[in-house]
C-alpha cells in the first residue's frame, strides 16, 4: 500500500520535473540567439552607426541611417494602409456573424494569413513594380500591409466578439445610431485588444524580408521618396550578410541587433499598453 | 380619468417563425407603474423590448401591429427618436466600463455628440443621481470608473443614465433579478418616487414584486395577454383561471 503510493508520488514528481525541463529547453534557443546576436552586434554599434549611411567597401565608419529611416517609412505607410482597413473589416466580421459576405471574408482572411510572404512579394512586383516601371518603397509598403491585414482583422474581430451584447444594448437603448455605438462604445471598450493586434502586426512585418526583395529593393543612399527604391533593415541584413566583405558583415550584425531590439521593444510596449488600456468589464 | 401614454393594438412579435407575442392590446396610463408578469418564456421581455424597438435588433426578429406613444405609432418613427423618448433599464446592470460615473450618467448626451455647457451637465448628473438615490453614495467619486460600485449601485447608475435623457416612459426588464434583497428593496422604493415624473413599465417574474410596486398588472401566458387590471383586483380577484393558477402557484 505505502510502497504503491510512494511509487505514484514519485511518478508524479518525475512528470512535473519533465515539464519544467522541457519548458526550460524551449527558452534555450531564444536566449542563445539573443545572446549571440547581442555579442556580435553590440561591438559594431556606436553613434555613427545610427547617423551614417553605408560607406563603400574599405572605408571605415559606415552606418545604417538609411535603412533605419527606410524601415520607419515603409512600415508607417504599410500601417496607414492596413490599420484602418483591418479594423473596419474586423468590426464588420464581429457585427455580422451570419452573412454570406462575412463567411467568405473570414475564409479569405484565413487563406491570406497562410500565403507565403515571398508570394506576396512576387505579386506586388507584377502588379505594382512592373506597371510603374520602378522599384519603390510604396510597393513594399503595400506588400507589407497585405501581410498585416489578417492579424489586425482577426485580433479586432476576436476582441470585439468577446464584449458582452449588453453593452451594445445599453448604447442602442440611449438612442445612439449604429456608427456611434461602434465608435464610442464598442471600439473604446475593446481598444486594448485592437491595439495589441496592431502592435503585433507591426512587429511581425518589421522583420519581413521576402516581400521587400522585389519591391522596395534597397538603396545605399538616404532616400525619403516613397516612389523610389528604399533601403530597409531586413534588406540591408540580407544584402550585406551575403556579401563577401567583412565590413559589411559587421554592419549586418549591428543591424540585426537593432532590428531585434526594435521587435522586442514593440512586444514589450504591447504588453504594457494592453494592461494599461484594458477596460474592466 | 388618467390619460393613456402608450397603447398597443393587435401587436405581434416573432423570432423567425416563432410567434412569441400574440395579438396584444393594452393601454398604459401616464404616471403609473405597470407590472408585466408571467412565467419564463411567456413573451413579456420581448413585448417590453418591442416598445422601444430593441426587439428588431436581434437577427430574425420581426413585429407587426401598432404601438402608439401619445398619438404617434412608434413603428412609423425613427428608432433613435423612440429610444430617446422611451428609456430602458436591463436585467443585468450594464454601465459603460470605459466611462466614469459622471460620464455614464450623461452618456446619452455625450456619446450622441450633444454638446452641453458644463453647468448644465453638472445639473443633469446631480439631478439624475439624486432621483435614482445614488447621489449621496457617489458624489465624491463622480470621476472614477464605476467598477467599484456594487451590483445594486450599478443598476441605480443605469437608471440614472436612463432618466438623464428625460424620457417619457421607462422600461425596466427584470431590473432586480440579478440583485440581492437589500438592493432590490432600494430600487423598488425608487420606482415609487419615479412614477411622479415618468411612466414605468416593469417586467418581473416575481409576483410579490409586481404586487408591491405596481398600480396595474398585466399577466402574460404563452405570448398572450391573459389579464390586465388594477394590481389589487388582479391579486385578490382574478377573472381568468390561468391568472388564478399562476398567482396561487399552481404553475410557474
Amino acid at each position: 500500500m505505502n510502497a504503491h503510493i510512494k511509487y505514484r508520488i514519485g511518478k508524479s514528481r518525475g512528470f512535473q520535473a519533465l515539464t519544467i525541463v522541457l519548458a526550460c529547453a524551449c527558452v534555450v534557443p531564444l536566449i542563445a540567439i539573443l545572446a549571440y546576436i547581442f555579442k556580435e552586434g553590440i561591438t559594431k554599434i556606436n553613434w555613427h552607426f545610427f547617423t551614417n549611411v553605408p560607406k563603400p567597401v574599405g572605408e571605415p565608419g559606415g552606418g545604417i541611417a538609411n535603412a533605419l529611416l527606410g524601415s520607419v517609412i515603409v512600415i508607417s505607410v504599410a500601417s496607414l494602409i492596413a490599420i484602418p482597413v483591418g479594423i473596419l473589416c474586423g468590426i464588420y466580421l464581429s457585427e455580422n456573424k451570419t452573412t454570406k459576405l462575412a463567411y467568405w471574408c473570414g475564409l479569405c482572411v484565413d487563406v491570406l494569413q497562410g500565403v507565403p510572404s515571398i508570394v506576396i512579394g512576387i505579386i506586388a512586383y507584377f502588379w505594382l513594380v512592373k506597371p510603374f516601371g520602378s522599384f519603390s518603397a510604396l510597393s513594399g509598403s503595400i506588400a507589407l500591409s497585405i501581410m498585416m491585414l489578417p492579424i489586425v482583422i482577426r485580433s479586432t474581430e476576436e476582441t470585439l466578439k468577446l464584449l458582452p451584447d449588453s453593452l451594445k444594448e445599453a448604447a442602442f437603448a440611449l438612442g445612439m445610431p449604429f456608427h456611434r455605438v461602434i465608435l464610442k462604445v464598442i471600439v473604446p471598450c475593446g481598444i486594448s485588444g485592437i491595439l495589441s493586434g496592431v502592435m503585433l502586426s507591426v512587429a511581425r512585418i518589421a522583420g519581413e524580408t521576402a516581400p521587400l526583395l522585389f519591391t522596395a529593393f534597397g538603396n545605399p543612399y538616404l532616400s525619403v521618396s516613397i516612389t523610389k527604391p528604399m533601403q530597409t533593415l531586413p534588406l540591408l541584413i540580407f544584402n550585406y550578410a551575403t556579401s563577401p566583405y567583412n565590413d559589411w558583415h559587421d554592419l549586418a550584425w549591428g543591424a540585426s541587433l537593432v532590428l531585434l531590439a526594435w521587435v522586442l521593444l514593440l512586444n514589450i510596449i504591447t504588453k504594457i499598453t494592453t494592461r494599461k488600456w484594458k477596460v474592466q468589464l | 380619468m388618467e390619460s393613456t401614454i402608450v397603447s398597443t393594438k393587435g401587436f405581434n412579435a416573432y423570432f423567425g417563425t416563432n410567434h412569441v407575442v400574440k395579438d396584444v392590446n393594452i393601454d398604459i396610463p401616464q404616471n403609473n407603474v405597470v407590472a408585466v408578469m408571467g412565467p419564463s418564456g411567456c413573451g413579456k421581455t420581448t413585448f417590453l423590448r418591442c416598445i422601444n424597438r430593441m426587439h428588431e435588433l436581434i437577427p430574425g426578429a420581426t413585429a407587426n401591429g401598432t404601438i402608439m406613444l401619445h398619438n404617434e405609432n412608434v413603428y412609423d418613427m425613427h428608432p433613435i427618436f423612440v429610444r430617446l423618448k422611451i428609456g430602458m433599464v436591463f436585467q443585468r446592470p450594464n454601465p459603460f466600463p470605459n466611462l466614469s460615473i459622471y460620464d455614464n450618467v450623461i452618456a446619452g448626451y455625450k456619446l450622441n455628440g450633444i454638446k452641453l455647457p458644463k453647468e448644465e451637465k453638472d445639473r443633469i448628473v446631480e439631478h439624475s443621481l439624486t432621483k435614482s438615490a445614488l447621489w449621496n453614495e457617489v458624489k465624491d467619486a463622480l470621476h472614477k470608473k464605476g467598477n467599484f460600485l456594487s451590483g445594486g449601485q450599478q443598476q441605480r447608475l443605469c437608471i440614472a443614465r436612463a432618466i438623464a435623457m428625460e424620457p417619457e416612459v421607462l422600461l425596466l426588464d427584470e431590473p432586480t433579478s440579478a440583485l440581492d434583497p437589500i438592493s432590490t428593496s432600494s430600487i423598488e422604493a425608487l420606482l415609487h418616487d419615479l412614477k411622479k415624473n415618468y411612466t414605468l413599465i416593469i417586467v418581473t417574474h416575481n409576483m410579490q414584486q409586481a404586487a408591491r410596486v405596481s398600480d396595474r398588472t398585466a399577466f402574460f401566458y404563452l405570448g398572450e395577454l391573459v389579464e390586465y387590471d388594477d394590481t389589487k383586483k388582479m391579486f385578490t380577484n382574478p377573472k381568468d383561471t390561468r391568472t388564478q393558477n399562476y398567482i396561487t402557484g399552481r404553475f410557474s
